[in-house]
């Protein structure tokens, strides 16, 4: 694929080693209120602040804590970390160091995706090498006392692992179901102990604004969603690839970058995000507007909304993890209902009921993956109605 | 050694994962300290909570009803059927009450019209999924989803519903049956399973809407390592579990003229069964029951309790004997302590997950096996009935004894010692086929040539029951000194209650001779080889808590010492067993307890050894004692080395 590299933030120069000892030098409270200066936000796409999630850790109770890079990309159209994993694992480290010096652990871990075991043995090469140089394992980077290492835990191919939870019960080796929450991994996390899960992004982010500082950060993106953002383009636009933009970019300013201007629609933030028309274009992507963890999938005029609809359907079917009600039984009641539509025979009033049925799902799932689910056909069935009923629907 | 009540022992073993179980919340044990309270409203109500109290919990102590539905107050919370939600002030989502823990001040509201649409929904979609009819349900008018269905006035399937079953209903076992097609996928079996009993068949497989509730390699019920407990079918909401009913069966029998059909009736179902009529728990109906039986058509209606007593004269001789072996002839194969074997559901437990222990377990036969053994030969030589023509029924709280019935080896008579389990749930249900009102019936007494028991034999019911019994026998026959004299009003309490394991002992400071009865078994003429020793006893309930002491003696802790261990496979011993009406909660099963030790309290004979009937039967028929050649034959048994290999 190809990569979009800009020198912002992310794709900016970096010297790892030496980012990593001058950090170590500082306090821990320090580091943490410098990252929630910055006031990045979860890359994975809920946003949560991460300086307050490692203060939270931080301050959590816990002999052993652990430090989990959720590298689980599993959302369709995201493949930006795959970038960073081949390219800037080193970064990736040094992050998950930075993070763990914060937050008082000293395990830390990361979940790949289970189709990204290609991965592992340049991973584990990264690994070897930066233990080698001093940057992993006891006194890292000169900082006496600070220990800290990683290994690799090998996802199975599950969608729903990448929720935090699910994902720390695949870690200990359970069914990956996502948990009650609270209590919040910061503090009950894996094996019942304070847990920061974050983002690949996250944490190469996370160490540029530590190297750079908070306020060179917010000279990027908007008042509440500061600093760049990597997204993964796909679909029917001309270049295709993994951009870095300042958060705030319109939909319309993003198309122009990709050449997708004639698209009729843009799934922002994969299956799991909003599927913007038209007419809605002037949106910015930002957490207070349209937020994504980075799949941008452009939709040119000739595609079938209602067949995008039940494919984005079709996929959370079979991911759903099956555990509660809204999920399990509801992403199989609305492909039911697109089907219908697709054989026109779906009445208004059962469409109605089904728009509902999402509203339910979105609001009474257990996790993310549930409460999500419904966007795509809600945002479609809203945006494209016209399109989807053209032609009359049978009783 | 953890000391844990059924339901607090469930927060900390390490079978169930973590999305199962409850999670404690960092304890604040001062309630001065900021934070501590935390005043919560829900709908318009105020209360101040502890920390982490669950928005389900706090709303209880409004008397603010939630509908529940995957929630069981026996259980880790699973918070997956998403019936209970609730709006939370200033939040997006729904919460779910049972699994919310109320760490910060929150408005709550347990029906807004969100609130009320996504119930409805939830419902809805449940209901899609599951098949069967009402009418033709064992659960009909005591089914949850049912009841909310009423509640949330379902008159239609919004979303469809099921036409035609997916699933074969699983008839293998003996006890339980399983039919996946009514499954609602609350996961309250799978809790229960894994959590409550560690025990562990079932499991959730496959994702999404092809979620469902397997056995290990689906394999049928009846070839896993299911110990047939029941508890499962206790804590179903639906009708997806149940148990094997043998109704049809029994009435064919009592309508059958040429056969003799005889009843004996447990302890437990006697103070449960007025559940089903409206009773509150804990009310006793024995001897209105008797009636009930009589007027049913059952020719004899016999107390089990009579061979209770007769368990505990051949067990505490066993007991006696093995110390005796121990300790006067220095025999190292003799195996102590030795574990009670009167719970079929953890004789199974054990066979399967402690094969190298089964010859620490009694050989003695339950008590449900010893008087089918007997009915078939001693009472049918003294009535002059063929035995071929005797028909055996028990009333038991039990799902296990059906298979117990059923083992191979409970022939003995040369007949099949018992021919049917009954549960109290469906002679509940035999009884309203009659349209006999059960509560208002004239009391009649037990059959003879058995009739009344000791109360020793009735609070087998309760969990420390046996060993209460054995101890009021072996303590007076061993020290010679009247066990009232030791034990206020014979109330052995330390060896009460609902604590997962209980451990006692009882320091023996006089010898007495031993009584003629027992000289033939024992070999000596006096108790003085146990004179000084202290007699080490432990009670443990519920298959999770005997795993703890099973893992304890394996590691030569404590209870390897002991000398004698009662364990019962369900929570609360065999009042809260797998046969017994539903619903099920540690309130219900401690007023079936109160009303058993009640009972037991006001009888005459409350020792084993005075039970007349007993002292009769060793002069007239086993008359070379307990353990004796006879009694060996009828009424001990041996188990297998199963293992957790299954074919």
């Amino acid at each position: 694929m190809s990569r979009h590299k800009t020198d912002l933030v992310i794709f900016s120069e970096i010297l790892v080693e030496q980012a990593l000892k001058k950090a170590l030098a500082r306090e821990r409270a320090d580091l943490i209120n410098e990252v929630r200066d910055s006031g990045l936000k979860g890359r994975g796409g809920a946003g949560f602040p991460t300086g307050t999630k490692w203060n939270l850790a931080g301050a959590a109770q816990g002999e052993r804590k652990f430090v989990v890079c959720n590298a689980d990309e599993g959302e369709p159209g995201t493949f930006k970390d795959r970038v960073l994993l081949t390219d800037y694992a080193e970064q990736l480290i040094a992050g998950m160091v930075l993070a763990g010096y914060c937050i008082g652990a000293r395990e830390g871990i990361i979940y790949l995706r289970g189709e990204y075991e290609y991965m592992m043995r340049g991973l584990q090469e990264t690994l070897s090498s930066m233990r080698e140089r001093h940057l992993l394992g006891k006194d890292i980077a000169g900082r006496k006392g600070f220990e800290f290492d990683i290994h690799i835990h090998l996802g199975s191919g599950a969608y729903v692992c990448g929720e935090e939870t699910a994902l720390i019960e695949s870690l200990e080796g359970h069914r990956g179901e996502p948990r009650n929450r609270p209590p919040f991994p910061v503090t009950t996390g894996y094996l019942g102990c304070p847990t920061a899960v974050n983002n690949v992004e996250t944490f190469i982010t996370a160490l540029h604004i530590v190297e750079k500082g908070a306020d060179w950060f917010k000279k990027f993106g908007t008042g509440k969603s500061t600093g760049t953002k990597l997204f993964s383009v796909s679909g029917d636009c001309a270049k295709p690839g993994v951009y870095e933009f300042p958060m705030g970019i319109s939909v319309a300013n993003l198309l122009k970058e990709v050449g997708g201007e004639n698209a009729k629609a843009v799934q922002v933030g994969g299956a799991s995000g909003r599927c913007v028309a038209r007419h809605e274009f002037a949106s910015t992507i930002a957490y207070e507007d349209v937020p994504t963890g980075g799949s941008i999938i452009v939709f040119g005029p000739h595609r079938n909304m209602l067949q995008v609809a039940k494919n984005f359907m079709e996929f959370f079917l079979e991911e759903s993890c099956g555990q509660c009600t809204p999920c399990r039984y509801g992403t199989e009641t609305l492909l039911e209902g697109i089907k219908m539509l697709e054989q026109k025979k779906c009445p208004m009033k059962y469409l109605r009921e089904l728009m509902a049925l999402g509203e339910t799902m979105q609001v009474s799932s257990k996790c993310g993956l549930g409460q999500s689910a419904p966007n795509a056909f809600i945002s479609i069935m809203q945006n494209f109605k016209h399109e989807i009923l053209a032609h009359p629907q049978g009783q | 050694m953890p000391s844990t009540t059924p339901t607090q022992g469930l927060t900390g073993n390490d079978r169930a994962p973590l999305s199962q179980r409850r999670f404690k919340m960092p304890e604040i044990k001062n309630d001065k300290d900021l934070g501590a309270m935390i005043k919560v409203t829900i709908d318009d109500h105020e209360i101040e909570v502890p920390f982490g109290t669950t928005i389900l919990e706090a709303a209880r102590h409004l008397n603010i009803k939630i509908p529940t539905l995957c929630y069981h107050e026996d259980l880790c919370v699973a918070g997956v059927c998403r019936i209970c939600v609730v709006e939370l002030e200033g939040q997006r989502t729904l919460q779910a009450a049972c699994a919310y823990p109320v760490t910060g001040p929150i408005k709550v509201s347990t029906y807004s019209p969100k609130v009320r649409k996504a119930r409805r929904h939830n419902l809805d979609l449940m209901l899609k999924h599951h098949y069967g009819e009402c009418y033709s349900c064992v659960r009909n008018n005591n089914c949850e989803l049912q009841t909310l269905a009423k509640e949330y006035g379902v008159d239609f399937y919004r979303f469809g519903h099921v036409d035609q079953p997916h699933h074969e209903i699983d008839r293998s076992s003996y006890s339980v049956v399983r039919d996946m097609n009514k499954c609602i996928l609350c996961r309250r079996c799978v809790r229960t399973c894994i959590d409550l009993q560690e025990v562990g068949v079932l499991e959730a497989i496959n994702r999404g809407p092809h979620t469902e509730i397997a056995t290990f390699n689906e394999m049928p019920l009846g070839d896993v390592v299911c110990i047939n407990c029941g508890q499962c079918i206790n804590r179903c909401p639906v009708g997806a579990l149940r148990a094997k009913d043998p109704s049809d069966e029994i009435w064919a029998a009592i309508d059958d003229p040429k056969k003799h059909v005889i009843i004996q009736t447990a302890p437990s179902p006697r103070a449960a069964i007025g559940e089903c009529f409206g009773l509150p728990p804990g009310t006793s109906v024995t001897r209105q029951l008797n009636t009930a039986l009589r007027r049913a058509g059952f020719d004899k209606v016999f107390d089990t309790n009579f061979t209770a007593d007769l368990t505990i004269m051949e067990e505490a001789t066993e007991l006696l004997i093995r110390l005796k072996k121990a300790l006067v002839d220095k025999d190292t194969s003799v195996r102590l302590p030795q574990f009670t074997s009167c719970s079929p559901g953890w004789v199974k437990f054990c066979e399967h997950f402690y094969p190298e222990f089964t010859d620490y377990l009694s050989s003695c036969k339950s008590p449900q096996q010893m008087f089918g053994a007997l009915l078939k030969t001693w009472y049918a030589e003294r009535a002059k009935i063929d035995p071929k023509d005797i028909v055996t029924v028990a009333l038991m709280p039990c799902s296990a004894k059906k298979f117990e019935c059923n083992r191979p080896e409970m022939t003995s008579s040369g007949f099949k010692d018992v021919d049917y389990g009954l549960t109290s749930r469906e002679l509940a249900q035999m009884i309203m086929e009659t349209g006999l009102d059960l509560p208002n019936l004239p009391p009649s007494d037990f059959d003879d040539p058995v009739g009344e028991a000791s109360g020793a034999g009735l609070i087998f019911g309760a969990t420390g029951g046996v060993m209460e019994a054995a101890l009021r026998t072996a303590v007076e026959v061993v020290t010679g000194v009247k066990t009232e004299d030791i034990f206020k009003n014979l109330d052995i309490t330390p060896i009460r209650g609902f604590e997962g394991v209980r451990y006692y002992e009882i320091p023996i400071e006089k010898t007495a001779p031993v009584p003629a009865l027992l000289q033939k078994a024992l070999g000596v003429k006096t108790f003085d080889f146990l004179k000084g020793a202290t007699l080490k006893v432990a009670v443990a309930h519920g298959t999770a808590n005997a795993r703890r002491v099973m893992e304890d003696i394996k590691a030569g802790g404590k209870f390897s010492e002991a000398h004698f261990v009662e364990f019962m496979a369900c929570p609360g011993g065999c009042l809260g067993g797998g046969g017994q009406p539903i619903p099920t909660s540690p309130e219900i099963r401690e007023a079936r307890a109160k009303a058993i030790y009640a009972e037991d309290a006001g009888l005459e004979v409350r020792k084993s050894h005075e039970n007349k009937h007993v002292v009769d039967l060793y002069k007239e028929f086993l008359t070379d004692g307990p353990c004796g050649h006879k009694s060996h034959h009828l009424l001990h048994t041996h188990y297998l080395k199963r293992g957790k290999r299954i074919v």
